[in-house]
């Protein structure tokens, strides 16, 4: 497999914030509205360049969804970004009526995803919102999985048509993508080669994915790992063929278990090639306070559930040597 | 019950409280006609307010071009009470945005009048969707931020919304907002029939004292007659006084109707808010018309 290279690690939040001043740079319709958290979810970056493109709106996150709208319809590509609990779930009939059913081009950054929040616990860290927005006609949803995406993605759905969402996070992760990774809407990336066992992550996932297939590597199995930040559109193609190829999949990400992209997976591969399907993500449960690292063991957000779910979608693909008691076993010992 | 919807189209100038009348009376006709057609909607609500539409539309307030719905320069109008629909597509179609004839599609398969505003259907003069309460006044309120702010345009933007939909808290924040951006250029009427589906207002949720709210937002506040032309165009000349003299200050226009205004024995009633007429009834509506 190709060998794995991390150059650092930095929040996802500085590739929207980034991503926009480059955006801003661009386009002179371009503009930005703040929620009050202006310097959390790095709006702060295109304020101070552009302040005559910039709008405070306060803490008011249904106005300003539907100003945007109004901005929109009046030729201008307006950004809102907030927190995702409260710019996808709070806002969620304005995302749905004035945004999605006008075809409305705003644009919306949703940070202070998942439990690696940390500190602030269960009612700041969105663990939903994947679900809700991939269901809503017209959106296109993006998780990137490091810095450079998040830059790159942020660009691309200032520079498409039509509603868009970006999810990004709080915390550093590790970067591992290039300023010269490819990125477009709609497509998955095989990062690895491998026909033993699909890995499909996002978000900070991808990484930790990776991290699996090196340990699965090491047991002789070839994990073909892809990156799926567009969860809508969503890559059938990406998909289906790892299905067939792979026989046995894997999904992980910081989100619910449930209606994420371990659902859309599951809806395009039951349609069209079914196969042995496991599911890493956040079980039915909220978050609470921790460090990062400590939520991601707690709640099951590591390379190691990969790799055990990995061992025993191989098992109950073809029954094989690998047992998922095994697997289970390393898991448990794990966390002590 | 066969209708036919008259050909005609009015012009969009100053005009005596005579000829409004029966321009409002025209569009009052319509709304009769379009319903019993559909055999669903809301009769209360467009039939009281389409003295204020008749105003706006045809006294020279809206600039907008019949020929050419998306002219650049046009003024707009955002219908935040989604549900007031019938009213707006019969202002519409009297300005010639559109034949009248389609006005009795309203609601049927694959219509352009959808039983709420469908900005995808494309009928000219529909600016946005809108139908879940308190959303439309925050559009507006976006689109004069980008006229004023951005565009440093002399374009003005109008938005009724209901008032039943003052409950709505999001409304309160547009208002907030429009003050903040000093949105001399943003026009608020308030459609003040005091009826909602279940009742009287305060006996859903007093909302009172309005104008007080609304001064108390920062609004340049006209409390007026929603059935006199007169005191409603005298209530638009206090916001066309605001934008051209760029006072900063917003306008908020409380036009006291009465819901389903013109027709007697729907007068007042809140039990036709959500209703249209029978056959019978509509004959007997547009007798009375």
């Amino acid at each position: 497999m190709e060998e794995l290279k991390q150059y650092g690690s930095k929040p996802t939040r500085f590739g929207f914030g980034d991503g926009l001043v480059t955006l801003g740079e661009r386009h002179s319709n371009v503009v930005v509205l703040g929620g009050d958290i202006t310097g959390s979810v790095m709006t702060s970056l295109f304020k101070e360049k552009f302040p005559e493109r910039f709008f405070s709106i306060g803490i008011a996150e249904q106005n300003a969804t539907t100003i945007a709208v109004g901005l929109a319809l009046s030729g201008k590509i307006p950004f809102f970004a907030s927190y995702g609990a409260f710019c996808a779930l709070r806002n969620a009939d304005q995302l749905r009526i004035s945004v999605c059913y006008n075809e409305a081009n705003v644009k919306i950054g949703g940070g202070h995803s998942g439990i690696s929040v940390g500190p602030d616990g269960a009612t700041h860290q969105v663990l939903e919102e994947v679900a809700f927005l991939r269901t809503l006609p017209h959106m296109t949803l993006i998780v990137p999985c490091d810095y450079e995406e998040a830059k790159k993605a942020t660009i691309a759905i200032g520079e498409m048509n039509g509603p868009a969402y970006i999810r990004f996070g709080r915390s550093p992760v590790p970067l591992f993508t290039t300023p010269e990774h490819p990125f477009e809407i709609g497509k998955a990336q095989v990062l690895t080669q491998g026909n033993h066992v699909a890995l499909i992550a996002c978000g900070s996932m991808v990484w930790e994915a990776m991290l699996a297939a090196e340990k699965l590597a090491e047991k002789g199995i070839h994990a073909r790992v892809i990156n799926c930040p567009s969860i809508k559109p969503f890559d059938f193609e990406t998909i289906t063929a790892a299905a067939r190829e792979c026989g046995a999949i894997v999904t992980a990400e910081e989100h619910q278990v449930h209606a994420g992209l371990g659902g859309a997976v599951a809806e395009a591969v039951v349609k069209n090639h079914p196969v042995p399907m496991e599911f890493v993500g956040v079980k039915d449960s909220f978050g609470g306070s921790g460090e990062p690292e400590e939520l991601m063991i707690k709640f099951g957000l590591t390379w190691r559930e990969i790799y055990a779910s990995a061992l025993i979608a191989i098992q109950r693909k073809d029954g094989g040597s690998l047992t998922a008691t095994r697997a289970i076993k390393e898991v448990a010992e794990y966390k002590g | 019950m066969n209708v036919e919807f008259e050909q005609i189209s009015f012009e969009n100038k100053r005009k005596s409280s005579e000829e409004l009348s029966v321009i409002a009376r025209e569009i009052r006709r319509d709304i009769i006609k379009m319903l019993v057609t559909a055999g669903s909607g809301h009769s209360g609500g467009p039939l009281g307010s389409s003295d204020i539409f008749t105003t706006l539309y045809f006294n020279g307030n809206m600039n907008f071009d019949k020929q050419n719905p998306l002219y650049e320069h046009r003024d707009r109008f955002v219908l935040s009470a989604g549900h007031m629909c019938p009213v707006l597509y019969a202002t519409l179609a009297n300005a010639g945005m559109f034949p009248k004839a389609e006005l009795a599609t309203l609601r049927k398969y694959n219509t352009r009048l959808q039983g709420h505003p469908g900005r995808d259907m494309g009928l000219p003069g529909i600016e946005t969707s809108s139908g879940s309460l308190g959303q439309g006044i925050s559009i507006a309120v976006g689109m004069a931020m980008s006229d004023k702010l951005l565009d440093n345009t002399e374009k003005k933007v109008y938005c009724l919304t209901g008032d039943g939909e003052l409950q709505e808290g999001s409304v309160w924040e547009a208002a907030m907002s429009a003050y903040h951006f000093k949105l001399d250029n943003f026009c608020w009427i308030i459609d003040n029939n005091d009826c909602q589906i279940d009742g009287r207002l305060k006996d859903v949720m007093d909302v009172y004292p309005i104008d007080e709210k609304c001064r108390a937002f920062g609004f340049d506040t006209v409390v007026c007659d929603g059935h006199n032309f007169e005191e409603l165009q005298a209530a638009f000349d206090v916001f066309l006084n605001n934008q051209k003299n760029k006072t900063g200050r917003p306008t908020a226009i409380i036009a006291k109707t009465f819901m389903g205004h013109g027709v007697s024995f729907m007068e007042d009633s809140y039990k036709w808010h959500g209703m249209p007429p029978n056959e019978t009834q509509a004959i007997q509506a547009l007798e009375e018309l």
